[in-house]
């Protein structure tokens, strides 16, 4: 900006003219734009962004700033089993719920796209799931499973399948599983949704001339749709990961982590650490040991926004 | 003063929050019958340990004003009267009090975040460990505690071992007192299990209790302790469990970790027993879930405070006239080694009115206003001092008597170390209650149960 005070003439040095230099020029006016943006992001996602990562170097705890440790902090984490679990659950909980709600989504997606009657409730009612706040959701399900009053047991007991009582959150496996279950649950509309937009987009003409070309169903869905649906899918599941890895409600509400630390994940862990147990740094560096996977999903996505 | 803030202090009784108090339920009759219980309370302190004589108040800041995080109620009738002595107190002295509540787990980070940033409540009501999280941001409050104790006859205790910090030299912590823990039982299915129901005959010694877990069991009515992160339940239970054996986490040094020991082991035998006879599904458990089984009739004894029985009260009459409550039996230790969830008030260096947020805590803690507060919660919290033994809530319901001495029986969850931040760390974790609940529920041998417990303290406590 200083160049255009320098090559300024004489008479631009009033300040109502100088202003509407700078605007008139497109560097200055992009600049001023984006910066009220660019502040904000500083502000509100950069500094704490940073912040998070700089505490998981240091040894800070509630009441006291901590100094720096290194890699401290992240090579006890190494060495801790709950942490290791902790990583283990992460992954599992990602993986299977990922994958049970792209397939799931997937086909929910399908089937609202053919023309029916009702199609537009059908298409609103899908997405009530992930309308519901999810500490409403989760409270549901901390009902649904409890071991004393689940109406899943009961209707079992009632139609003679089971006897005794079903210990949902009381056996790590069986625990993991059912909070995988109400993840699933509760994100099939983001799938189905965001799947069901890339299939509208899909042209009907490319179906006729596969039709034409004498391409069945299955055909028509593996040469047609899949290869025009597979960069929205990438996106799609990338966010759906991140989403779920940073998964926190759920588990707090129904689980707090138990039985014996088996559906803890990072989030929930590091809060555990650093808020109630009062050790910051440690559980900042817990949530800094994510940042690879996510990074990675991150630039994943972006490669496949470009492409599209 | 917004009409918001205006809406929140205690200094003026609202329409809403008149409305507030009506929809609570019976709150009103409770409380007129409390103001009866009252004038009988101070009538009987024991002369001999209340030294009435004695007293003390701080000079007020002028222009003093005082924002409060507590913990919110357990029971309708604690936050209507707790804000009318806050409203005595702004009537008495000019200064407008705010109360602000979050729910008792939450405390602790809310007052974290406060301590970190300098900034929010003059006076936190908190929880076990806190104030030994930040010892140096308090305000000492020596000259309140010892005055509070030599008036009302002492402090139980474990009163200094939670109020008092080595580090600073004083106290910072002023004990409120604590929800106290005890045995629920069925008295119809524990007289059908060929026992006496009456609290004064339930088993005295874990031998005892455990024939009486198994005759409950066997006649189809097991017994129910949550193993799951039940911050309140879990955590009062698993500790006795430890400690009623002799065993303990932590040497006096705060320092060494003294669990692998034959102690340990014979507690977890002792509770794989014992866990022989509960109810599936306590390992998944958390604060609520014993409460619905007893409610519901599925368990026949389980380990709670007061609010099953004033649930009961309220909606189920006849479960609440077949229940009582016992203490813990003791085992091998013989002593009384319980921990129930131990509160205490706090006051932050950052207050412009130390003087007044001491003086608010004096009134609360001085006959007549905390008799009646205790009163009004009908049991729930357990006094720290000794004089109050006699107040008109522990006569007025026999059920309620064995929660008189929690505060006496306890330990701090600290034991044998003392509070500070690594005990705090240790119950954040769970340590012990995986421990208990991974020995009991077989997903670890009581062997790897102990040593997997023992490493994680090491780490906690070493580090």
């Amino acid at each position: 900006m200083a160049g255009i005070e320098v090559t300024a003439p004489a008479r631009a040095t009033r300040p109502a003219d100088l202003i509407g230099r700078i605007l008139e020029n497109r560097h200055a006016l992009g600049v001023l734009m984006v910066t009220p943006a660019l502040l904000i992001l500083a502000i509100f996602l950069a500094y704490p962004f940073g912040l998070g990562v700089w505490l998981g170097f240091t040894n800070a705890t509630i009441g006291q700033a901590g100094h720096f440790v290194g890699l401290g902090n992240f090579r006890y984490l190494l060495g801790d089993s709950v942490f290791r679990l902790v990583v283990l659950n992460t992954t599992l909980y990602a993986a299977a719920a990922v994958v049970c709600k792209l397939l799931l989504g997937l086909l929910l997606a399908l089937l609202v796209n053919r023309e029916f009657r009702g199609k537009r409730i059908v298409r609103a009612i899908m997405l009530l799931p992930w309308i519901v706040p999810t500490s409403l959701s989760a409270l549901v399900f901390y009902w649904i499973y409890d071991p004393t009053f689940s109406v899943i047991t009961w209707t079992l007991r009632r139609i003679g399948l089971a006897h005794g009582f079903i210990n949902y959150l009381g056996d790590p496996n069986l625990a993991r599983a059912s909070l995988i279950a109400a993840n699933i649950w509760r994100g099939i509309p983001f799938f189905a949704i965001g799947l069901l937009a890339g299939l509208q987009t899909v042209s009907t003409t490319l179906y006729e001339a596969a039709e034409i070309d004498g391409a069945g169903p299955w055909q028509k869905f593996w040469f047609v749709t899949w290869p025009l649906l597979l960069p929205l899918t990438v996106v799609v599941t990338v966010f759906s990961t991140i989403m779920t890895v940073g998964d926190f409600q759920l588990i707090w509400i129904i689980t707090r982590g138990g039985p014996a630390n088996a559906t803890h994940l990072f989030g929930t862990l590091a809060y555990q650490r650093a808020i109630q147990g009062g050790f910051i740094g440690e559980g900042a560096a817990i949530s800094a040991f994510v940042l690879p996977v996510l990074v990675a999903a991150v630039l994943v996505s972006f490669h496949y926004l470009r492409r599209e | 003063m917004q009409p918001e803030d205006r809406e929140r202090t205690a200094g003026g009784l609202t329409r809403r929050r008149f409305l507030q108090a009506g929809v609570a339920g019976l709150t009103g009759l409770a409380l007129s019958s409390v103001n009866g219980w009252l004038k009988q309370a101070a009538a009987q302190l024991p002369p001999g340990s209340y030294n009435p004589q004695l007293q003390l108040s701080f000079p007020v800041e002028p222009g003093a004003s005082l924002r409060i995080l507590r913990w919110s109620q357990f029971v309708s009738t604690d936050q209507p009267e707790y804000e009318r002595m806050a409203q005595q107190f702004t009537r008495r002295t000019g200064v407008p009090v705010r109360l602000e509540y979050e729910a008792w787990p939450d405390v602790q980070p809310k007052a974290a975040a406060a301590a970190n940033v300098g900034a929010g409540p003059d006076i936190v009501l908190g929880f076990f460990d806190e104030p030994h999280l930040w010892p140096d941001k308090l305000v000492p409050v020596t000259d309140l505690a010892e005055y509070l104790g030599r008036k009302y006859g002492g402090w139980f205790p474990v009163a200094p071992q939670y109020g008092y910090s080595n580090q600073v030299g004083q106290w910072i912590g002023v004990p409120i007192g604590a929800p106290g823990s005890c045995l629920n039982y069925r008295m119809s299915w524990v007289k059908e299990a060929g026992f006496d129901p009456d609290p004064a005959s339930f088993p005295k010694t874990t031998d005892e209790f455990l024939r009486l877990c198994r005759a409950l069991k066997t006649r189809g009515h097991p017994t129910g302790f949550a193993l799951g992160k039940a911050v309140g339940d879990a955590n009062t239970w698993c500790h006795w469990l430890l400690w009623t054996f002799g065993a303990h986490a932590v040497a006096p040094d705060s320092k060494t970790i003294t669990l692998n020991t034959p102690e340990t082991v014979n507690a977890l035998e002792y509770g794989r027993q014992l866990f022989e006879t509960m109810i599936p599904g306590v390992a998944g458990w958390l604060d609520p879930n014993n409460n619905r089984a007893f409610l519901a009739g599925e368990v026949a004894l389980t380990n709670n405070g007061i609010s099953i029985y004033f649930a009961a009260k309220n909606d189920f009459p006849e479960i609440a006239a077949d229940m009582n409550h016992a203490v813990y039996p003791q085992g091998s230790a013989g002593r009384p080694t319980e921990l129930h969830l131990f509160s205490q008030a706090y006051v932050f260096k950052y207050t412009k009115y130390p003087n007044a947020a001491k003086e608010f805590l004096r009134f609360m803690m001085e006959d007549p206003q905390y008799p009646r507060w205790i009163n009004a919660m009908l049991g729930y919290v357990s006094h720290p001092l000794r004089v109050f033994n006699n107040l008109a809530v522990w006569r007025s319901d026999p059920k309620a008597v064995p929660f008189r001495d929690a505060v006496a029986r306890m330990l701090p969850h600290s034991y044998q170390g003392t509070p500070g931040p690594k005990s705090a760390r240790a119950l954040s974790e769970f340590v012990i209650v995986d421990m208990v609940a991974d020995a009991l529920t077989g997903r670890r041998s009581v062997r790897e149960a102990i040593l997997a417990a023992e490493a994680r303290l090491k780490r906690i406590y070493e580090a």
